[in-house]
């Protein structure tokens, strides 16, 4: 009987194995930048929404705090959506017959909520407080980048957990005084790394880092 | 591709949609929507006529600003510098985009065509008590919202005490400055 495999299939074998680790970890590499893709992080793809509400013109345009619509996020974990009274404060004489606010007056006469699609979120074995960031003195902005200039919302963060180490290991490169937490176009006025190492002391600021502090 | 690498290959892309599963839990977070309740939200209302635990509002003073049905001239607080420190960031986050920073009626939204609010340095105003003041912050007046379901009741306590603090500001002349002072003012 011939031989089945020309003696060449031995170098063809030997290739593949040594291949095969590259393949493998190819395919590792692929499936972590699609991890990191914005496919699966949602970074910058704004969402639809019912009411297609611009920050860019009511924070940088008129000059609205955060907190006039974001009440709870000084105190609570949840920073807080505004209630469509929030929003009819002002709508029941400006763009009141809108047709682009119908939704919003729509839910004011019948009670029934509005449904915004969330942009930002965390998967549920994840602990996240904005309380405790405010406090600190870490910016709106540092996080959710700038919101004042954008019409519709989307996320500029990945949020990956790396992403939240690479602060909790050196918060002094990220922190600012408390008063400015809530300014969009804040750049420190000093070297960052003294004032960041100033603050730290001054607000007693620990290096988070344990696994128990966001998965609990 | 063999029986094996195909398995192989379909385990992890199968692992990979496990993700948003184990992501999200069948657990509510605040103001989620639910297919429970009939109006459609997780955060329940409270039922009509109970008390939370710590929610009991029996000081007429400070939780309505009246005594004996009258508008009070008192504020039912300490007031002090961090008070009215805290009642100027508060006025400007909740007030002056409509009343203005120094709150003579001409913020932003007012620019915009909202209805112009009267000044609070008008004669009338400035002789209202406190009480009215908290009344409007709570319960709105004409056009303007109720803020209590955004701006706590001690600090609405603060807005008021700034907002006075604005008046005095406002009509003060040369005798209100401390002798002491008044050579800086001039400049000296
Ligand atoms: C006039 C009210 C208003 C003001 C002022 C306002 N927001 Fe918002 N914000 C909203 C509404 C309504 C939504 C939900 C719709 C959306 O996502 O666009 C929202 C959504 C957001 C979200 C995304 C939430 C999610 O679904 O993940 C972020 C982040 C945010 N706001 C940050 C800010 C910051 C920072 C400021 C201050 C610079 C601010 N907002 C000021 C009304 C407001
Ligand atoms: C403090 C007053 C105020 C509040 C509160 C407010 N708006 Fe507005 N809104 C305005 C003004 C003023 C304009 C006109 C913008 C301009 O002239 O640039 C506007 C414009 C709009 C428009 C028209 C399109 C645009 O972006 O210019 C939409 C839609 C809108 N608002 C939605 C909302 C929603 C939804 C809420 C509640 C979350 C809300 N607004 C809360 C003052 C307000
Ligand atoms: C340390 C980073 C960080 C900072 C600082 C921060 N946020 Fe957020 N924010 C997040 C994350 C993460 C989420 C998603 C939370 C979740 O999915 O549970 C979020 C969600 C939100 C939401 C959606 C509602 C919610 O709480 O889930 C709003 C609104 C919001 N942020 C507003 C703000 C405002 C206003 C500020 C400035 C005071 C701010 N954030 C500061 C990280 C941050
Ligand atoms: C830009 C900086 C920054 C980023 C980004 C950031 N954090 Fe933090 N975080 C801080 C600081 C500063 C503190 C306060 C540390 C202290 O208490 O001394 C803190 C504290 C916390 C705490 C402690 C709260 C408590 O009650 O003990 C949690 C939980 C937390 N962060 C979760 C997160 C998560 C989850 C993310 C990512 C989604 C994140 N953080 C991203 C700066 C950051
Ligand atoms: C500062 C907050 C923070 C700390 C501290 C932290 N994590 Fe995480 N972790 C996160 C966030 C945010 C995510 C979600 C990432 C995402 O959405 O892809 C996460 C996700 C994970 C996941 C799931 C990954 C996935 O894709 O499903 C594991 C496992 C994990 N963390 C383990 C740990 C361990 C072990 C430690 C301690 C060494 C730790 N974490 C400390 C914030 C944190
Ligand atoms: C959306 C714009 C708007 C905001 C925000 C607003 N107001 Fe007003 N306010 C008005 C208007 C308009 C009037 C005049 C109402 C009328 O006469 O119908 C008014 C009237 C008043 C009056 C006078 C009542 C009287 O006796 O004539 C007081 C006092 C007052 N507001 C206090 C406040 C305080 C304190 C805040 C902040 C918590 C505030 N307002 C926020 C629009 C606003």
């Amino acid at each position: 009987m011939a031989q089945i495999f020309h003696p060449s299939t031995n170098t063809i074998a030997r290739v593949s194995i040594f291949g095969g680790l590259f393949f493998a970890g190819g395919l590792l590499l692929v499936l972590n930048e699609i991890n990191r893709s914005p496919y699966v992080t949602g970074v910058n793809v704004a969402r639809q929404q019912p009411v297609p509400f611009s920050h860019k013109h009511h924070v940088s345009g008129i000059g609205i705090d955060c907190r006039y619509c974001h009440t709870s996020v000084e105190t609570s974990s949840f920073a807080g959506i505004p209630a469509t009274e929030t929003c009819m404060s002002c709508h029941t004489q400006i763009w009141a017959d809108s047709p682009m606010l119908e939704p919003v007056r729509a839910s004011f006469r019948t009670g029934e909520s509005l449904r915004w699609t969330r942009v930002h979120d965390l998967p549920g074995f994840v602990y996240f407080n904005h309380g405790i960031h405010v406090k600190k003195g870490v910016g709106c902005a540092t996080c959710h980048g700038r919101v004042d200039q954008m019409p519709l919302m989307y996320q500029q963060n990945t949020l990956n957990m790396e992403w939240c180490l690479e602060c909790h290991r050196e918060p002094e490169k990220y922190v600012r005084p408390r008063e400015e937490v809530f300014r969009m176009d804040y750049q420190p006025k000093e070297d960052q790394r003294q004032l960041g190492a100033r603050l730290v002391k001054e607000y007693k600021i620990r290096k988070l880092t344990d696994c128990s502090v966001c998965h609990r | 591709m063999n029986a094996r690498s195909f398995f192989l290959t379909a385990s992890v892309l199968l692992l990979a949609s496990c993700r948003q599963d184990m992501h999200d839990p069948p657990r509510y977070r605040p103001l989620a929507a639910s297919e429970f309740f009939g109006d459609g939200r997780a955060s329940r209302p409270r039922i009509a006529d109970t008390v939370a635990r710590g929610g009991l509002r029996l000081d007429k003073r400070l939780y309505k600003g009246r005594e004996g049905g009258a508008l009070i001239d008192t504020i039912p607080m300490p007031v002090t510098r961090k008070m009215l420190e805290r009642g100027r960031q508060r006025f400007d986050i909740y007030c002056s985009i409509c009343h203005g920073q120094l709150g003579d009626g001409d913020g932003m939204v007012v620019q915009r065509g909202f209805r112009q609010p009267p000044s609070y340095h008008l004669d009338r105003l400035r002789r209202q008590p406190v009480g009215h003041y908290f009344d409007v912050i709570t319960n709105g007046f004409g056009a303007m919202a109720g803020y209590a379901s955004r701006v706590p009741v001690e600090d609405r306590w603060a807005i008021v005490a700034y907002v006075r603090a604005l008046q005095l500001s406002q009509n003060a002349t040369i005798d209100d400055v401390p002798a002491g002072d008044r050579s800086k003012l001039e400049g000296r």
